[in-house]
């Protein structure tokens, strides 16, 4: 009797997290009606937004949250690439645990101090001794004068990005610093022992080994820049126009409703934000379950071979 | 086959100076991001800094008490639901479906939780919570802190309940006793170290949360301690005063950013510090 009540007691809560992922689909599908029904599929492809007389459309935002995820992989990813290959394979004993629980300290640091910092401390700093450089460097070439042209404002999209790109540091960098070690070995001996330098090691045997587990690791990150929410609300500078420059604001899915939710008033409006945060949920599930589903495989292959 | 030689010396040299510059880059900015707090942040840490309320923009005194206190009746609440909830859908994966294909299947929709956009909880919770009830509420804002806390907390519970050897469970068995008081009096018991450093774990990530906090709990200027209406906390009041561009709600700002950093660092080191003893001893 007893064991009866508690294994379905259990039971129930173990289904929740399934049950809350239906239900916050649905809940936000079901308040975004409005919006779906007045905009339907129009919804997506328009980049107007415009609160008073009732037009809105989410490709501005869709293109800011994709430019500044994009920016913060391109960024990103190789950073976390050579923190992990430091950490794991290059430095030894005290040096690689004294990094270590520094990336660590990097993950720890809630996002909200991420934007802060980003823009009382970034922004003026990239406004003042980067984009000046920048856009005159670009001056002249076409496609990169209107990638990095216009005013240096210090926020704008690239800001972003690159606070994008050093939150999920630590986030990629650990997981590839245990899929690194995961490696046997008796491979990477193989490889040095027939003359390999580290590079070669790394890029021949130890990348080849871990790279769908590594695939995983960086749509993780992905994940987490499509959703992060302060820090790029700080430093966006939450503008609705659709521009070509990087240094210019625009907006996210999810600054755009950090910022404007609270003041949305009428049917439409909130409707609106709430359909941006069903693309953005839909979006990043997507994402996320891809990489779990490619990590998972890894941890399944590991356990295999033990 | 000299210059051969010559050129792989030089690509694995160049890869290695890449991979020291980004553990420098990285070093950098969590360096510029401490030092900024610290500069910024200490000289607002007085005893004002703890005793008053929030202050209007532009006057003098004033301080973040209303705001710490409303942090933290949020973040404990939201652990006392979601550390219950956790746990037991933990006990579940691991000590009832252990191997079994659902048990694969929960943990991973629980893994997709552990990152999903924290702002959709606070969509949601607006949806479901504030906007039938009519008001932003301290209750709403916990509620979204536990749906964030509750897959940390199932996660490491389960890894922890994973650890207990069987030998344990089956001596137990052998003794005759049903199978949930072999739970609750053996597996919880050995891996009690383990479950709290989940909960702690949660406590750090939670009380960092901005993004849910924002359309659910709102802010308040004033003491409140009561739990259906609006509250105060430390991060919504962080974004507000660092945004505003008053002089005295900035210094507030990063005076709370220094507070809060130090506590989910502490957070973060307890729990290293509770797993490194707990690993040791299984």
């Amino acid at each position: 009797m007893g064991d009866f009540v508690f294994s379905n007691l259990t039971r129930i809560f173990a289904w929740f997290a399934f049950l809350l992922l239906l239900c916050v689909l649905f809940s936000l599908c079901v308040a975004s009606a409005p919006s779906i029904h007045a905009f339907g599929f129009h919804f997506l492809v328009s980049d107007s937004w415009d609160p008073i007389n009732g037009h809105f459309g989410a490709l501005s935002a869709i293109c800011g949250t994709l430019m500044t995820s994009v920016i913060a992989m391109l960024l990103g990813v190789p950073l976390s690439l050579g923190i992990a290959v430091f950490i794991a394979e290059i430095s030894q004993g005290k040096i690689s645990k004294i990094v270590r629980t520094l990336i660590d300290l990097m993950a720890g640091i809630p996002s909200i101090i991420y934007g802060m910092w980003g823009l009382l401390v970034l922004a003026p700093f990239l406004a003042d001794h980067v984009q000046p450089f920048v856009s005159d460097a670009a001056q002249g070439i076409p496609y990169l004068e209107d990638l990095f042209g216009g005013p240096s404002l210090g926020i704008g999209i690239f800001t972003a990005g690159l606070i994008l790109a050093i939150m999920i540091i630590p986030y990629i960098s650990s997981t590839l610093i245990d899929m690194f070690r995961s490696v046997p070995p008796v491979l990477k001996e193989a490889a040095y022992g027939i003359g390999a330098t580290r590079f070669e090691v790394v890029r021949k045997v130890v990348v080849p080994y871990v790279r769908k587990g590594m695939i995983g690791s960086i749509m993780l990150g992905l994940g987490r820049a499509l959703g992060e929410t302060m820090a790029v609300t700080f430093v966006i500078g939450n503008s609705k126009q659709l521009t070509a420059s990087l240094f210019m604001p625009g907006t996210t899915i999810s600054a755009s409703i950090a910022n404007e939710f609270n003041e949305a008033t009428g049917l439409l409006y909130p409707a609106s934000l709430l359909e941006l945060g069903v693309i953005l949920f839909v979006l990043s599930f997507l994402i996320l379950a891809f990489a779990r589903l490619l990590l998972l495989r890894i941890n399944r292959k590991k356990a295999g071979a033990h | 086959m000299k210059r051969m030689q010559v050129t792989r010396k030089i690509s694995n040299n160049i890869f290695s100076m890449l991979c020291i510059s980004s553990v420098l880059f990285g070093i950098t900015i969590l360096s510029s991001i401490f030092y900024a707090l610290i500069i910024h942040g200490f000289p607002a840490l007085n005893l004002h800094f703890f005793i008053s309320d929030t202050p209007a923009p532009d006057s003098p005194a004033g301080g973040l008490r209303n705001a710490i206190v409303g942090s933290f009746i949020i973040t404990t609440a939201a652990v006392l639901v979601a550390t219950p909830i956790g746990i037991l859908a933990a006990t579940f994966l691991s000590e009832y479906a252990r191997g079994k294909k659902i048990a694969s299947i929960i943990r991973f929709v629980n893994d997709v939780w552990l990152s999903a956009p924290s702002i959709i909880v606070g969509l949601f919770v607006y949806t479901v919570v504030v906007h039938p009830m009519g008001n932003y509420s301290a209750f709403a804002g916990a509620i979204s802190l536990a749906m964030i806390a509750c897959p940390i907390i199932t996660r490491s519970a389960e890894d922890m309940l994973n650890l207990v050897p069987n030998e344990l469970r089956e001596a137990a068995i052998a003794l005759g006793l049903p199978k949930w008081r072999v739970i609750i009096h053996i597996a919880w018991r050995a891996s009690k170290q383990g479950i709290l450093t989940g909960v702690l774990l949660a406590v750090a990530r939670i009380s960092g949360e901005t993004a849910p906090l924002l359309f659910t709990s709102l802010n308040n200027q004033f003491w409140s301690t009561n739990l259906s209406q609006p509250i105060a906390n430390l991060p919504v009041t962080i974004y507000q005063f660092a945004m505003s561009p008053y002089r005295n709600w900035q210094d507030l700002a990063w005076g709370g950013a220094l507070l809060i950093t130090v506590v989910v660092l502490f957070l973060n080191v307890l729990t290293r510090y509770f797993a490194k003893s707990g690993g040791k001893r299984s």
